[in-house]
């Protein structure tokens, strides 16, 4: 067993914690400075797979805007949201959009739906 | 010109005026309105497109657009209305709005309660004084994260961030999932001043730099920016010299601050407080000037959307009942208007309560001598409920007849109560 200490700073909140963690391997064996559970379990993601939101927008035909805001309903793993972001650059939606439409389902294999997050009206003529 | 008269008018659809709108309209309020700039509701949320707004009132982890989706669609819900496309031009201290929007041009609007919720601007190259050309490629965060989240622009290809604000961080990782180049953020603080969460998942996730206790000390480029220089700063914040540093790249983003935006609070003879850069409020959120309220990062700058929302409930329930409030004096109250030769009679309104309590004066001036006995005859509604008898009546003196409170049920309900000189 060989014992790894790192410093990570809690991105669940606004607070961000600063925590000592101790872990071996990819078990987290001890987390420190955390004000609540979210720390912990932001910890071992973060130290075993980390994952993020990912946030970015698609294009719109005819929309009120060119684009519209999207997100990823669930955090995904790091090294692959540039392959997320590079799918969603070959997507254009057709106005009128709705809030929390599927623009990309099960992205890049991770399971996870990119959906729309507002709802954009199509362009008045 | 178009008059309208509204119980609550709320100036910014924003996270403040969006919860002040519904707070009115819940308070009891009958008709509410926002007034926006924009051509939709929502404001600066629209663009945050980044997650981590809602947490404390949602308890949930949402984006700008989807905050602000779940207040839109309750404002609408509970019958708020919208002006939208529609700049405030001017609000007087007697709450008289003047609006102007290419559908109906100038409108008048007489307001019960008025909420301020014109948010923040962001603080520009001017008040830096950074020396250097004007060339193109230098703007604040905030319109850059426009131009790349709503108008699909692309502000440049190689950027550096003055500043650690929030918006300024969240723009650097925006602006690389974009295939731009982030060379490096510089603050001049020996601290980020945004979330520390943001320095986690927008500059440690994607290597970008950050250089503390540095400024930029030039701009260099004419007509469009080819680089700048920043230095290192001692405690007084004076560069450093020897440690100049040149940082090619075609655009600067500022991330320095914000500002109450308060132009149309002056107007209305509010009161700011030089410290914050927004009105002095209550705990009812009101300011100095009766029935104008405020909530929001016009008041002063937040660093949570959740508190803003909060504060914007709090104004509006307050301005809500203050324009119930003014409605029922409004209704109650008695217009005291000069019949057959009287000049003019003061008070111009009488509220029958303060005649319940105790007698009330009324003082006049007649239009014409008359050198005879007449009588000052004082009627409600047509019916005749006080006489009074003079020898003779003078416009050089003025002429008094009290009310007492045994004539409160006589004008209760009334809407009208009429002076007029008769010949006896």
């Amino acid at each position: 067993m060989v014992k790894e200490k790192t410093k990570l700073i809690c991105i669940a909140c606004p607070v961000g914690c600063e925590m000592n963690v101790t872990y071996d391997g990819k078990t987290v064996l001890e987390v420190d400075g955390n004000k609540c559970k979210k720390g912990i379990n932001y910890a071992e993601t973060e130290i075993v797979d980390p994952k993020r939101i990912i946030v970015t927008t698609v294009r719109v035909v005819k929309g009120l805007h060119r684009l519209v805001p999207v997100r990823s309903t669930e955090a995904i793993p790091k090294n692959k949201i540039f392959k997320v972001l590079d799918k969603l650059c070959e997507i254009e939606l057709d106005a009128p959009v709705k809030i929390h439409q599927v623009v990309l389902q099960d992205a890049v294999e991770t399971g996870i739906n990119i959906v729309t997050s507002r709802l954009l009206t199509a362009k008045s003529e | 010109m178009i008059e309208k008269r509204y119980d609550v008018v709320v100036i910014g659809s924003g996270p403040a005026g969006l919860a002040a709108a519904i707070a009115a309209k819940k308070a009891g309020a009958n008709d509410v309105v926002i007034i926006e700039r924009d051509i939709e509701l929502g404001g600066i949320l629209l663009q945050c497109i980044h997650n981590g707004f809602g947490i404390e009132i949602f308890e949930e982890d949402l984006t700008g657009p989807e905050y602000a989706h779940r207040f839109i669609v309750q404002s609408k819900d509970v019958g708020v209305e919208a002006l939208l496309d529609t700049m405030v031009l001017d609000l007087t201290p007697r709450r008289e709005i003047y609006a102007i929007n290419k559908r109906n041009g100038m409108i008048k609007i007489d307001v019960g309660a008025v909420v301020l919720a014109m948010g923040c601007r962001e603080r520009p190259r001017g008040a830096l004084a950074i020396p250097g050309y004007r060339p193109a490629g230098i703007y604040t965060a905030g319109t850059a994260q426009r131009l790349v989240n709503i108008e699909g622009y692309m502000p440049g290809e190689r950027f550096v961030i003055l500043g650690s604000g929030d918006i300024g961080m969240i723009m650097a990782r925006r602006l690389t999932f974009e295939g731009a180049k982030v060379e490096r953020m510089i603050e001049i603080l020996p601290y980020i001043s945004g979330l520390k969460r943001n320095y986690v998942q927008c500059l440690l996730d994607y290597d970008i730099p950050l250089q503390l206790k540095h400024t930029v000390i030039d701009i260099k480029g004419r007509d469009r920016v080819e680089a700048v220089v920043s230095a290192q700063v001692d405690e007084n914040w004076k560069p450093i010299p020897g440690t100049e540093d040149t940082i090619p790249c075609d655009t600067l983003l500022l991330s320095v601050g914000l500002i109450p935006e308060n132009e149309l609070s002056k107007k209305a003879g509010v009161e700011l407080d030089p410290l914050t850069g927004g009105p002095y409020v209550d705990e009812t959120m009101q300011t100095n000037v009766p029935g104008i309220f405020a909530a929001g990062n016009v008041v002063h700058v937040y660093d949570l959307v959740d508190w803003v929302t909060k504060a914007g409930f709090l104004a509006g329930r307050y301005a809500g009942k203050y324009a119930i409030q003014q409605r029922r004096e409004s209704e109650r109250k008695l217009r005291v208007i000069a019949g057959n030769n009287v000049h003019h009679v003061l008070p111009h309104i009488l509220d029958p309560l303060s005649l319940k309590r105790e007698p009330q004066d009324l003082q006049l001036r007649v239009q014409w001598p008359v050198e005879d006995r007449i009588w000052i005859n004082v009627e409600v509604d047509g019916k005749l409920i006080k006489q009074q008898a003079e020898r003779y009546a003078r416009p050089s003196e003025m002429i008094k007849v009290i009310l007492s409170p045994e004539d409160y049920k006589k004008v209760v309900g009334a809407k009208e109560l009429l002076i007029r000189v008769e010949e006896r």
